[in-house]
Formats: C-alpha cells, structure tokens, sequence
C-alpha cells in the first residue's frame, strides 16, 4: 500500500496510506487534485489552518487523500458546511472541492448564495460534464446533444457556464483552467486561495469512462489532446476575438476584491466590544 | 425587557435563546419560519455581542450543513425551524449522528403536513424528530412546557449533545414558543455547561473515531492541530470510509447504544398526582398545561387521575412506561396529533393495561374539558 517512490510534495500533503486513489486510469480528478496541493505548498500554507471540504461524487472524494482537515459532507453541501467553517473561525483557509453536479445541480443555490456573500471560500470544481460517480447520468455541464445514459437522445438541457454564473453571483475572483494545463490551473488556486473573498475556479476535468465513451471522445490521451487543441487563453482572446471562435476560453476572468463576509461581521463584533469598553 | 431580580418577562422562544447562550452557544445558522422565527432574530441581536456568529443561511439544507460545520470549529452551535424546515434538515440531520457533531436544532412545531398551518400549535412531528433522516441512528428529543423550561431545557440540550456528541432536537410547540411567562435566568456561575471532551494524546495518535471506555471519541476541532478526515460514510475508527460489513454494524450500534445505555442520564420527566392515580394521563409540551388543569378538577370531584409528562421524549421512556402500567387501571395519552406517541405507548404498556388516545389536529390546544370529557365518558 502507499506509494513506494513518491516525491516530496506527495510525502508531505498526501495520507500516501490512503493511496492508491479510486479513480479509474485516465480520470482528470488525480491531476486537478494535485494542482491544489501544489498551490497550497507553493504559497507555504500552515497544513494545521487548511480545511477542505467536499460534497459527493469521484471529484469529492480528493479530500481523503489529502493531509489537511478534511470534511467530506453530503451531495451538494460542501459550501454551505465550509461556510459555518470559515465564520467561526476565519483564520482557516476553506478549500471546497466539488463536482460539475455537485455544485450546480443539487449544489446551485448554495454555489450562488456563497458567491453572493463574498465569503472567503477557494471553490474548485472539477467539471467532467457528467455525473460519474452514478455512472453517466448528464449534468447542468454536459452539452446539448450529448449523450448520457439518463439523455439516450441526446440532452435537450442547455448547459450552464459555471464560471458566468459565479461571477454573476458575486464571486470576485473567477478563473478556468483543465487537467490539461496544469500549471495555469495551480496559478488561478494560488490567486484564488490569495483573494479575500469568494473565489471560483472551474477546472475542465475527464471522464473517459463515462463521457468519453458515451460520446464516443476516445481515450483519456484524446480527451487531453482535445482539451489542448481546443482551450484557449482569455488573454490571447482579448487581443485577438477571432482566436476565440468555437474555442473554449480559459484563463484568469475575474479579479475584483470587494468587502469580505466574515470581515464585514467581525466589524460589528467589534463594535459591540468596543461598546463594552466604554 | 425590564429584569428585576433576575426576572423577566419573554416568551419561551425569546427563553429558548437565553438558554443557549447560557450553555455557551456562540454559532447559529437558520432561515427564518413560523412559529421559530424569534429564535433566529434574537440570536442575531446577541451573539455578535458576545462574540459569538449568526447567518441566516439561503435554506435549512444549508442551515443545518452551517452548523456542522460551526461545530466542527468547536463552536456550541444551533439553528431553530418549523415542520417544512425540519423536514429539508433532515438528511444533514442523520451526518450530525454519523458524524458524531454536537449541536442543537430546535423545532417549534406548527400544524401540518407541509406547509400547514404557520401560525397554529400541533404535536406533529414527533415521529420525524426520532425517524425523519434515513438509516438507524439515535434520536434525542426534549419537550418544553413553559418558559422557563425552554430556558433550562436549551441548557440541558446543549449539554447532552456535547456530552454525547450527538443531535439533540429541543421539540417545542407554538403554544410554549409563543407564551410570556416569568423566566429567572441563572446566573453564570450556576450554570455548568458541559463541554465536549479533547483528546489528550498526540495529534499523530489521534484516531477521531476511536471512542473511549464511554462509547464517546475525544473531539478535537478543525484548526487545532489534529488533521483529520470527516464523512457522512460508514467509517472505522480513523474516520475514513470503510466497507468493512463488521465496523459498519460496529459503529452504528455504538452511536445507538451511547445514547440508549445512558438513558438515565438524560432522562427527565415530571410526575403529576400520580402517587394514587388508577387513571394515568401521559401529555407533554403544551398539552401537559391544559392536562394539569382537568387533572385538578377530576380530583376535586374524586377521580383518581394523574399525569405523566416525559420531557424527555426520546429516546423512549420505556422503564417509567412499564411501571406506569403496572399500576394503571387505565392510560390515555394526549396530543395535538393522530396518534404519535401513543404508539409507543401502547407498544409498552398495551399489554397491561388499556391505552386509549386524546387527539386533537385543528390547530387548537386540547382543552382541559376535551380531556375531562374523554376521560370521564362526558360524566363531569
Ligand atoms: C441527496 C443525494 N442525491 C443523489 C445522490 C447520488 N449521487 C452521488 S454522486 C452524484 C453525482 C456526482 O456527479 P458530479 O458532482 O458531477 O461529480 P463526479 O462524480 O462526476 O466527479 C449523485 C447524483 C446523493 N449521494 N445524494
Ligand atoms: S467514473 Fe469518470 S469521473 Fe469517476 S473516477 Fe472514473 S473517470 Fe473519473
């Protein structure tokens, strides 16, 4: 058990007693789950003050493998427990891992509510565009006309843009990346863990197994390749909108700090103390 | 509220938040309804003054979640809702038992099914408050029947989910919510609260679900120094989730057993008249009020009745029960529903002795006639 050879990064943020990790070969879970621990280690966060907390799905079960306190809750809560979290005792730096269904499906209102408050939460999802854990059932993500196995048809349902719909809620740090770039996806964690406020990161992860079989995407290596071919960089957008047709866009999209909720309610604890005072 | 000697004037939803800001609480997370919502505006108005947080959450699923997570940090924590409330609360309900994460949630009933009647007393949810959230768990449930209870009652409701780690639901009705009455509050240093046990040994040999000689794991909060890893699964004593058909039996009947083993702790009730009664009548909440008062007027004309209140609602008080109908001629049970916890009841004594149901579900407290009435056969 454990793995045998392990860098140090893995040896000091990973329960390595807890590897090998569920996820089928291939998944995109594993590399998104590591450019969290990356971004934790690059911007040195006490591991005792990281909390990460997760709801249901192959997504949320990352926080198990990782050497924080870590709070696996129910299908579509984790925002709402991190958020009791991080307002009774905002020292600790709240990460919620969840999955495309998990926090805009059963999730949604308390995605929108966190956002709209501004409270200081990094939320990551890992987006695979279908509901994995249930074995293929079609998500608020998955494209029209895809197939899954609840949507045999095709899905008529029409996809959210999760990075539009957090922004539009109040989030003011917004940003996507995919298992594919990594090293984009680390940076948006580490802006995201810096800001003072809510924070959205979509990471575009894989599932082979389901999504990409049922919509006939090929291996994990072609769903990768597909994801490299076809994201493309806000910044190289902004200069160039043709660039952008029929892309995916990625990228830093939002960054806008604005009054934090738990610093906003620590402004009236104050003045009741200082009202003692007198 | 002018407080004279300790006195004041409230209602027992504003005494409910006395109470546990007595016990220590200093986390609440709710979403305002009927008849609880006082609950929710006068603990918005205290807590930052002691310190302490409130949120009013977007629903009860995320209330209830808000909580947990408040606890985790080591906050006493509690959130307060009606039926409809309760109902969305249970799911998170049952990760509070599994988890095994004190809090509070106070459930001023009102009618229903549904939506109901808001504004009217009923004795609903009784059932829901042992069985609303899916699997086996354990259930904890006190019942108010004045002000002042409501303030001690939140104190002890406190003090058995830190004790034990576990739920406890304070199961109130709008009848007690609602009413003024004289409440003394006590002062701090008649209070004991009871806090949750830490763990003494090293983070590394920390095992969060390893639970002591009591059946109770040491907490440690999130935050602390002790890393470790929460879930609403099955899981063996390092906390992570485990399929093991052996641990999974294991730990769901300790969770049960910590708190039926111990039932003597944390059982309360109150016994009226009943040192000759040959009729008994079990009534609780607001009900017991209007009991009390045929009970008097049946005596006063030589009927040998009595009541027995259990406070403690659950779990099940099936020891003061049985000796109850080793003595009764006869048992009713009265409540502002169909039949609740007459069920369980007539489960217990049945055999022994003829128990007969009081039921009243229009959105009005039974009267003391009604009870007179079935009692006596209409002869009073
Ligand atoms: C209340 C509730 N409803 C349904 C489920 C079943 N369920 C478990 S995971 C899941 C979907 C997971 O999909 P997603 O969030 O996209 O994550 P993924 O598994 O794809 O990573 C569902 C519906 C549940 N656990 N709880
Ligand atoms: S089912 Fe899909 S999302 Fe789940 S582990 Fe397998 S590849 Fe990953």
């Amino acid at each position: 058990m454990g793995c045998t050879n392990c860098s140090d990064i893995t040896k000091k943020y990973y329960r390595i007693e807890r590897l090998p990790h569920i996820w089928c070969p291939g998944c995109g879970h594993g590399t998104l789950m590591n450019t969290v621990v990356r971004a934790i280690d690059k911007l040195g966060l006490n591991k005792d003050e990281v909390v990460v907390v997760s709801g249901i799905g192959c997504s949320s079960r990352a926080p198990g493998y990782l050497d924080f306190n870590t709070l696996h809750t129910t299908h579509g809560r984790a925002l709402a427990f991190a958020t009791g979290i991080k307002l009774a005792n905002p020292k600790l730096h709240v990460i919620v891992i969840m999955g495309d269904g998990d926090s805009s499906a059963i999730g949604g209102n308390h995605l929108i509510h966190a956002a709209r408050r501004n409270i200081d939460i990094t939320t990551i999802v890992f987006n695979n565009n279908i509901y994995g854990m249930t074995g293929g059932q079609f998500s608020p993500t998955t494209p029209h006309g895809d197939f899954a196995t609840t949507a045999p048809f095709g899905n008529i349902d029409k996809p959210f843009d999760l990075c539009n719909l957090a922004q539009g809620a109040g989030a003011t740090f917004v940003g996507r990346g995919t298992a594919y770039h990594a090293l984009l996806m680390q940076k948006l964690i580490e802006k995201g863990l810096q800001n003072k406020g809510f924070s959205f990161i979509e990471g575009l992860s894989l599932c082979p197994t389901y999504y990409g079989r049922k919509n006939k995407k090929g291996n994990a290596l072609k769903m990768h390749e597909f994801l490299k071919d076809n994201c493309v960089d806000k910044r190289v957008v902004d200069k160039d909108p043709e660039k952008g047709k029929n892309k995916i866009l990625i990228g830093e999209f939002y960054n806008n700090p604005k009054i934090e909720y738990t610093e906003g309610y620590q402004v009236i604890i104050d003045k009741f103390q200082k009202l003692g005072e007198m | 509220m002018s407080s004279k000697d300790g006195y004041k004037l409230v209602q027992g939803n504003e005494a409910c938040v006395e109470g546990a800001l007595a016990a220590g609480m200093r986390f609440y997370a709710g979403y305002p309804i009927t008849p609880s919502t006082e609950i929710a505006e006068i603990s918005a108005q205290k807590l930052p003054q002691v310190g302490g947080k409130f949120i009013q959450m977007e629903d009860e699923l995320a209330s209830m979640a808000a909580i947990i997570g408040g606890s985790l940090t080591g906050l006493k924590s509690m959130t307060a809702t009606s039926g409809p409330g309760f109902s969305l609360m249970q799911e998170n309900i049952g990760y509070a038992a599994i988890a095994e994460i004190p809090c509070v949630v106070v459930n001023v009933q009102r009618g229903g099914p549904s939506t109901g009647m808001p504004t009217s007393p009923s004795q609903g949810d009784v059932m829901q408050a042992k069985w609303g959230t899916h699997g086996d768990h354990p259930a904890v449930a006190l019942t108010p029947n004045s002000v002042q209870e409501t303030y001690e009652y939140t104190i002890k409701a406190f003090d058995i989910a830190e004790k034990y780690r576990t739920p406890v639901v304070l199961l109130m009705d709008e009848t007690v919510g609602h009413m003024r009455e004289k409440l003394k509050v006590k002062s701090s240093s008649e209070i004991e609260a009871v806090n949750r046990k830490k763990p003494t040994c090293k983070p590394e040999e920390y095992k969060a679900y390893r639970p002591d000689e009591d059946m109770i794991p040491p907490f440690a909060p999130f935050g602390n120094g002790y890393r470790y890893h929460v879930t609403g699964l099955t899981h063996d004593e390092t906390g992570f989730p485990t399929n093991s058909n052996i641990i999974s039996g294991e730990l769901v009947q300790r969770l049960v057993d910590k708190i039926e083993k111990n039932i003597d702790d944390i059982t309360y009730y109150e016994e009226y008249k009943m040192d000759d009664a040959d009729i008994v009548i079990i009534a609780f909440g607001g009900v017991s009020r209007a009991t009390k008062s045929a009970i008097d007027h049946m005596r006063e004309n030589n009927i040998k009745v009595g009541m027995f209140r259990p406070i403690t609602i659950w779990p099940f008080l099936d020891k003061q029960i049985n000796q109850i109908a080793d003595k009764a001629k006869e048992i009713y049970v009265a409540e502002m529903n169909l039949g609740q916890y007459f069920l369980e009841v007539d489960r217990v004594a049945g055999k022994k002795c003829p128990v007969k149901k009081i039921n009243k579900i229009s959105g009005e407290l039974i009267t003391p006639e009604e009870i007179t009435y079935a009692v006596t056969g209409g002869r009073l």
